[in-house]
This record gives structure tokens, C-alpha cells and sequence, in this order.
């Protein structure tokens, strides 16, 4: 029964990942596909996370933070870059 | 090591020395240094006549590369000593003529006696070499000196026209001997020239025989300038003409006879073999001789008289091996063509040299070697006259010169071929003497034309440069020793039979002598009323007839287009491979990445194909492997989107995002198979890539076509193709395994022997940490590649 439900879990969480991914190729506008990817990036700490019960370890759990933090760091560069249209600003070009 | 040895290395040595000679003594002509050179060689060789011709050989090895069987062997024989005296004595006398000829002011005389004794001690290197591999590699030495020579006037383009052609020809030739030589060794296990005899029956039996004869012989033809190789010689005729009397009549054009008549005993049995040579030579001969009237060039003619003198030595010795058939030398009739092609060579030495040495003469004196524009220098230049008379009449055949006599045995040979019963001669053997007789007549004609044109008619002063008058006392020297042994050996040609040419006939012929026995030798001048005579007397005479007419009948060489000819088919085939090679280059190389990717893809997808189908390797077994979860086909699903969203975004930031969700897809894999580490690593540089991949794009220009990809079938299929073998090979190697994994080991020893829990780490930093360190320097690289390259951009026309 708990196997049943981690799998059905397991499983939403990838046809919402599926769903996500259409955003990120239909997406009308980039930042659209941003925010699909940072969700994406939140669904696969989802999935981590689920599969580490699955698996019964916890060895993922690093895996989890790092995803937590990458799916900020990337999502901010994103946005820097629509913003901006560069990522690290050079104070000397200014 | 013996005398002999160091015999062959004295010009080598002398060579070093030349330059030394050169700077500190610049009043002294260097060519006096020099000549003192084959004089001695000429004596030291000259001592061996008497044991030579006695019968004992002298044989002595040196150490080179004893294990590959490659050894310093030098033999003399009648053979070789007959070249080595040719070689050094021609070579005294040309050093002489040349210290007249070439001005010690105006010639770099340095370079000129470093090639000419480079020159000439590979060639006594040829001539007394036993052993195949040092042979050739003198052998190439000749080549290489001799396209020295020829292009030593470098600034003029003739010359090196010239040089090229004969280099190309020559060396062509040479490597063709190479391979032969190669062969013969898988044949008999041995360099050595003298056990190949011995091992003549097991040669001939072998599958190996025709392809070795034949490459020895496009050898020897190329080098002896035989028919169609004849091409280079007359080209050759821009060296200065010591160069031109040396090494393109007396002995450079002779090392392929030389090695003709040192192989007979190896080949000599097989028909193709008397065929080959015998044809060809005599065919070169008529051909050579027909060509050499309609040039009015005296070096030119001289050349392609040259040529014809070779075929003619060259069909003699063919004819010569028609006598191996036989089990001794009682009534063995064919012999006489053998020492009738020695004495042949020894003649032609002596007269050709002379004669080369005249033209020279008339070109230093008048400043022109155009027959039309000479005239009349009998009276000018007397002495030079008579040697010419004496050079060109031997040439023709007219007694008492020597050529005299070597003609009329040249008949005696090929009249003799027509009762030789073996290979078919009975029925083509009749085309020998005719096109010998035919050879003959025209030799006739251009010798006349030699003499006559320039030393008699009418002196036309108004047409030279200067002011002819006759040539100092030194530059005419060699050419009356060579006219006085012309007539020497035409008056007393009993002088040579047993000193020189008997030896160098019993080393051609080796088998067929019994102990103590010798060749019968004697060279006279009468024979009676024989067929030879009517020859002789004919081509005087017909000679004479045709040379008085020759204005009337001269026109028959306008009949052959310039087309036809074999030097503009020479020169046709090296611009078409020219312009050939370009074309395919052109085709492939391109230039673009994108072809050169085609390419490689291409081949790979072919290579692996091909392998995977011809070897059915093939399979596909599903036991064994892991069950699927429906997440996991939908996470596959996602990266495949993502990868096809690659392929078709329409623009580049769409890509960029895609290609970042596929690797985020693939760390969920490496979650869903249980690599935590690879997970994690995979994930930071994956949002490190994509990071970097939108810091390019600052730079790139304003996101240029938002166009889709063109599409391109080609592109297409291969990619398809690739993808296709890749997994095919994926899937049988995955069902198809032979041996269980290592990792076993790992598992159990990585907390025992490295004293880690974490597998992984343990393998990259202490199993395996070699790999790790070589990484890390990888990235240390690509770090410091990255930081050069962008603090370094000196194209950019910034200050460096």
C-alpha cells in the first residue's frame, strides 16, 4: 500500500513535470520557459526526495539542497540575463 | 674493412675537403685538387687487372647492419673492375677538361667537384658492391648527385626543367629496383649478389621471378635511358658539358647496363628476359638514332646518340643471355654478343667522351652549339676537327676505329640470333638484324652530320659571339687521349681481349665456364666475306647516300606532330596529375567544419555498420535486465522532448533552456539509478554550462536568424545513422557479455583496503586516483587556456 502510494506519487510527479515541459516548449515569451524550469527544478526535488524513501536512504538528501539552491542560482541568472542581457555585470565597462 | 673499401669512400672523404681547397687556395683551381683523386683510384684500380684476369676475385666485408643482413661487401670482378677503371680514368680526364672549361672566377667550383666526387664515388659504389641494399643505395646517391649536376646552373629554368625530369625518371626507376630487390630477397633470404647466382634454379622456380625482373628492369631501362624512359637524357644536357660527357655517356647512363649484365646470371634464362631486353634495347637503338638527325643541338644529337649506343649494348647483352641455354662454350656462337656488348661499352666510353669533350670545345670557343649556325671551323680549329673525325667515325663504324670493330660484332650477334631455336626468335628474329642494320645506318648519318656540319661548308663569323679560334692546350688534352685510345684500341684491340673484357664476360656469363676455362676472345679485323661485311659496307654506303640528300628527305620529321611525341606526353601527364591531385583536393577539402564532421561521421557510421552486419554481431536478449517504471518512461519522455525542442527552437535561448532541462532530466536518472554523487556533480554542471552558454551569448551578434535550422537530408541521414549503429552496438554489447565485472572487488575492499564508505570517492582518489589527477590537470588547463585567451587577443591589433 505505501509502495502503491510512493509510486502514484512518483508518477503525478512526473506527468507534472510533463506538463511543465509543455509550458517550457510552448512557453509564448522566455520568461514563460523560465519559470517552467525552475518548476521543473522544484518537481525534481520532489521526485528525489520520493525516490530516497523508495530507495530507503539518504543519500539524496544532498541532492535535494543542491537543487534547491541551482533551481535559485539558474533561475536568477535567467532573469539577470533577460533583465540585463548579461549575467556578470563588469564595473570597469560601465 | 679493406683498401677497396676505402677506395669507394675517398671521394666521399675528398668531397668534405673540396670547400677547405676552395676558400684558402682561391688562386689555385680547385679541380687540380681534385684530379689528383681518380688518378690515384685509376692506378690502385689498374694494379688488379693482372689477379682479375687470372680469375681470382678479391672479396672483402665490412660491418654496416649485420643483423638485417645488409653488409659493406665489396667485390671485383671482371664486371666491376672494367667500371671502376671507366669511372675513375673518364673521371681524371673530365676533371682535367673541366678545370679548362669551367672558369676558376666566374663557376662555384666548390659545389660543382663536391657533386662530381659525390657523384663518382657512388657510382664506384654501384659498380663494386655485392651486397642489393648498398648497391641501391649508391645507386640513389647517382641519382641525387646527377640531379646536382644538371641543375648547377640553378638559375636558369632549363636546368632545373632538366633536373626534375631526370630526378623524377630516375628515381622512379630506382624504387622500382627496390622493390625488386626486396623480392628477390623473400626469394633467397640474401643481399648478396653472389649467392643469388648460386641460387639462380630456385629463382626461377618461384612465383616471384617475373614481378622482380620486371622491376629490376624498369630500373635498369630508366636509368640507362632505354625506350620510352630516354626522355630525360637529352634534357640533361644543360649540366655543363664535363658533367654532360661524364655522367650521361661514359658512366652514369651505363649503370643500368651495368646492372643488366650483373643480374643475367640471375634472370638471363627466362624468355621474358631475352625478350625484354633485347627488344627494347634494339628498338631504343633505331629509335634513338632515327631521332637524333632532326636535332640541331650538337649535345642533343650527341644525347640521343647516346641513347642509341645504350640500346645497343643493351640488346646485345639480351642477346648475350641466349647463350645461358647452353651447357658450355664449345660452339656456343652467342657468346660473342656478350663481348661484343663489353667492348661495345668500353668503345663508346672512349668516343662519345671525346666527343661530348668537342662539343664543349665549339660551344667555349664559338659561344653557340647550333649546327645552323656553325660552319667552317676546320681550318679554325684543326686539332678539335681531327678528334671529332676520330670520335664520330668510331661512332659510325668505320674502320680502323674502334667502333669499327664493335659494330661488326654487334651484327655477328644479331645475324647469330637467327639461329637461335628457343622463345619464337625463328619467326620475329629476322626484325633484329634488320632493325640493328636499319639503327646502323641512321648512327651513320647523324655522325657525318657531327662532323661535317660544324667543321666544314661555309664559317659564318657574323652568326657566333665570338671570335672562334682553338681551344687552349689543357681543355684538349682528354679528348686526344680518348681519340688516341679510340684508335689504340681500333688498331690493337687484342690489348683489352684478355685483360679487361674476357673477365668482365666470364662474370656475365658465369656458368657456363668450366674450371680453368675461359671465353675465346679475339677481335680482328677481317673475317672473310661474311654477311657482317655486306652490313657494313652497306650502311657506308647507304649512309653516304642519305647524308648527301639529306635536305631532300628531312622533311619526313615534320610528319610527327609535336603531339605525339613522348616528352609532351611526359609533360601532359605531370600536369594532369598536377591538375588532378587539385581538383580532388578541392573537392574534399573544403574548408568547412561541417563537411569535414560529414566525413568522419559517415565513415564511422559505415566502418561499424559494415562490421556489425559482415560479422552478424548483432543480438538483442532481454534477461537480465532491470524492470521499467512508468516515471521513468515519462522522465524519458521529457528528454527526448527536450532534445527534439534542441532540434526545432527557433530561437537560440529556447535551445539553451531545453538543453538545460535535459540535464537536469539526466541527474533525476542518475536519482532514479542510485549515483547520488554523479547526481549531484551533474547537476552544478549543468547550471554552470547553461550559465555559460548565456554569458556567450552577450557576445554573439543580436540573435541572428530566428529562423528554424535549414534542414538537410544529407545532415539528416547521418545523423539518423549515427544514432541508429551507436544503439545497435549499445544493445549487443549490453547482450553480450563475456566476463562478470570488477566491481566486485570495489565493494568489498573499499572500506578495508582505503578505509571509505562512500565507493565512488574511494575509486577516484584512491583506486584510481591516477585518472583524477590527469582531470584535475585538465581542468587546470582549460582554466589557464581560457584566462590567456581572453587577456591575450593580439589579432585584435592591441597592444601585445
Amino acid at each position: 500500500m505505501f509502495d502503491m502510494v510512493m509510486m502514484l506519487s512518483l508518477l503525478i510527479l512526473a506527468v507534472s513535470t510533463l506538463f511543465y515541459f509543455y509550458r517550457l516548449v510552448k512557453g509564448p515569451t522566455v520568461p514563460d520557459r523560465v519559470v517552467a524550469l525552475d518548476a521543473i527544478g522544484i518537481n525534481l526535488i520532489g521526485m528525489t526526495a520520493v525516490i530516497s524513501v523508495v530507495l530507503k536512504t539518504n543519500a539524496f538528501l544532498d541532492v535535494i539542497l543542491l537543487l534547491g539552491i541551482l533551481a535559485f542560482i539558474g533561475t536568477v541568472a535567467f532573469s539577470k540575463f533577460l533583465e540585463k542581457g548579461e549575467i556578470i555585470e563588469n564595473d570597469r565597462d560601465q | 674493412m679493406s683498401f677497396l673499401h676505402l677506395a669507394i669512400l675517398l671521394p666521399f672523404i675528398m668531397a668534405l675537403f673540396v670547400p677547405f681547397f676552395y676558400k684558402w687556395f682561391k688562386n689555385i683551381h680547385t679541380g687540380w685538387f681534385v684530379l689528383i683523386l681518380p688518378i690515384i683510384l685509376f692506378i690502385y684500380f689498374f694494379q688488379y687487372i693482372k689477379p682479375v684476369s687470372s680469375g681470382s676475385n678479391t672479396y672483402s666485408t665490412a660491418d654496416w647492419i649485420p643483423s638485417l643482413g645488409i653488409q659493406l661487401t665489396v667485390y671485383m670482378d671482371g664486371l666491376g673492375l672494367l667500371f671502376a677503371l671507366l669511372i675513375s680514368g673518364i673521371g681524371a680526364l673530365v676533371i682535367l677538361y673541366s678545370i679548362y672549361y669551367l672558369s676558376g672566377k666566374k663557376e662555384e667550383l666548390h659545389k660543382f667537384y663536391v657533386y662530381l666526387l659525390l657523384f663518382m664515388g657512388a657510382m664506384l659504389g654501384v659498380v663494386l658492391s655485392d651486397n642489393m641494399v648498398v648497391l641501391y643505395t649508391f645507386w640513389e646517391l647517382t641519382s641525387l648527385s646527377s640531379f646536382l649536376l644538371i641543375g648547377y646552373w640553378h638559375t636558369r629554368e632549363k636546368s632545373r626543367y632538366g633536373a626534375l625530369k631526370s630526378m623524377l625518371i630516375t628515381v622512379f626507376g630506382g624504387l622500382c629496383m627496390l622493390g625488386g630487390i626486396i623480392l628477390l630477397y623473400l626469394v633467397t633470404n640474401t643481399f648478396s649478389i653472389r649467392e643469388m647466382v648460386t641460387q639462380a634454379p630456385i629463382i626461377m622456380e618461384h612465383a616471384y621471378f617475373l614481378p622482380a625482373m620486371l622491376l629490376f628492369l624498369l630500373g635498369a631501362f630508366t636509368k640507362s635511358a632505354q625506350f620510352p624512359f630516354y626522355i630525360w637524357l637529352p634534357d640533361a644536357m644543360e649540366a655543363p658539358t664535363p658533367v654532360s660527357a661524364y655522367l650521361h655517356s661514359a658512366t652514369m647512363v651505363k649503370a643500368g647496363i651495368y646492372l643488366t649484365a650483373r643480374f643475367t646470371p640471375v634472370f638471363g634464362l627466362a624468355p621474358e628476359w631475352f625478350w625484354l631486353v633485347t627488344g627494347i634495347g634494339i628498338f631504343t637503338l633505331a629509335w634513338g638514332s632515327f631521332h637524333a638527325i632532326k636535332q640541331t643541338d650538337l649535345k642533343a644529337i650527341l644525347a640521343f646518340s647516346t641513347v642509341s649506343q645504350l640500346g645497343l649494348i643493351m640488346s646485345l647483352l639480351g642477346a648475350g643471355a641466349a647463350s645461358l641455354h647452353f651447357e658450355s662454350i664449345d660452339n656456343n656462337v652467342f657468346t660473342i654478343a656478350t663481348v661484343a656488348a663489353i667492348f661495345h661499352l668500353i668503345n663508346h666510353a672512349t668516343f662519345k667522351g671525346s666527343l661530348f669533350m668537342v662539343a664543349g670545345i665549339v660551344d667555349h670557343e664559338t659561344g653557340t652549339r647550333d649546327i645552323r649556325r656553325l660552319g667552317g671551323l676546320m681550318t679554325l680549329m684543326p686539332i678539335t676537327f681531327t678528334i671529332a673525325i676520330i670520335g664520330a667515325f668510331s661512332m659510325a663504324g668505320i674502320p680502323p676505329f674502334n667502333g669499327f670493330l664493335s659494330k661488326e660484332m654487334f651484327f655477328t650477334g644479331m645475324v647469330n640470333l637467327l639461329e637461335f631455336d628457343l622463345f619464337n626468335v625463328d619467326t620475329w628474329g629476322i626484325l633484329f638484324p634488320i632493325l640493328a642494320w636499319i639503327g646502323s645506318i641512321f648512327t651513320f648519318i647523324y655522325s657525318m652530320i657531327i662532323v661535317f656540319k660544324p667543321f666544314t661548308g661555309k664559317h659564318q663569323p657574323e652568326k657566333l659571339e665570338k671570335k672562334p679560334h682553338e681551344a687552349p692546350f689543357g681543355m684538349l688534352i682528354s679528348p686526344i687521349i680518348l681519340a688516341s685510345l679510340a684508335v689504340l684500341f681500333g688498331i690493337f684491340p687484342n690489348v683489352l681481349s684478355y685483360s679487361l673484357i674476357e673477365p668482365a664476360a666470364a662474370s656475365v656469363l658465369p656458368y657456363l665456364l668450366e674450371e680453368g676455362e675461359s671465353f675465346h676472345v679475339h677481335i680482328s679485323h677481317w673475317h672473310g666475306f661474311k654477311i657482317e661485311l655486306f652490313m657494313t659496307l652497306g650502311v657506308i654506303v647507304l649512309g653516304l647516300l642519305l647524308y648527301i640528300w639529306l635536305a631532300k628527305w628531312n622533311k619526313i620529321y615534320r610528319l610527327f606532330p609535336q603531339k605525339w611525341t613522348l616528352n609532351n606526353a611526359y609533360d601532359r601527364s605531370l600536369r594532369g596529375l598536377e591538375k588532378g591531385s587539385l581538383k580532388i583536393q578541392e573537392a574534399y577539402m573544403t574548408g568547412f567544419l561541417r563537411d569535414y564532421l560529414g566525413y568522419i561521421f559517415t565513415f564511422a557510421v559505415l566502418m561499424t555498420g559494415w562490421a556489425l552486419f559482415s560479422k552478424s554481431a548483432f543480438s538483442f536478449k532481454t534477461d537480465g535486465n532491470a524492470p521499467v517504471g512508468v516515471y521513468e518512461f515519462v522522465l524519458a519522455a521529457v528528454m527526448v522532448a527536450g532534445t527534439v525542442t534542441v532540434l526545432f527552437a527557433k530561437s537560440r535561448l529556447t535551445s539553451i533552456i531545453a538543453l538545460g532541462s535535459v540535464g537536469y532530466g539526466v541527474s533525476l536518472f542518475f536519482v532514479f539509478f542510485r549515483a547520488p554523487d554523479l547526481a549531484l556533480t551533474q547537476l552544478v554542471i549543468e547550471t554552470v554550462s547553461v550559465a555559460l552558454f548565456l554569458l556567450c551569448f552577450y557576445y554573439l551578434p543580436e540573435l541572428q536568424k530566428r529562423e528554424k535550422l535549414p534542414f538537410k537530408l544529407t545532415n539528416f541521414i547521418i545523423s539518423l545513422g549515427v544514432g541508429t549503429v551507436v544503439t545497435l552496438v549499445a544493445l549487443s554489447a549490453n547482450s553480450q557479455r563475456v566476463s562478470e565485472t570488477i566491481s566486485k572487488y570495489f565493494i568489498e575492499n573499499s572500506y578495508k583496503e582505503a578505509g571509505g564508505k562512500n565507493m565512488v570517492n574511494v575509486i577516484l582518489v584512491d583506486f584510481r586516483g591516477f585518472d583524477t589527477l590527469f582531470e584535475i590537470t585538465v581542468l587546470g588547463i582549460a582554466a589557464l587556456g581560457i584566462f590567456s585567451m581572453i587577456k591575450l587577443r593580439m589579432s585584435r591589433g592591441e597592444k601585445s
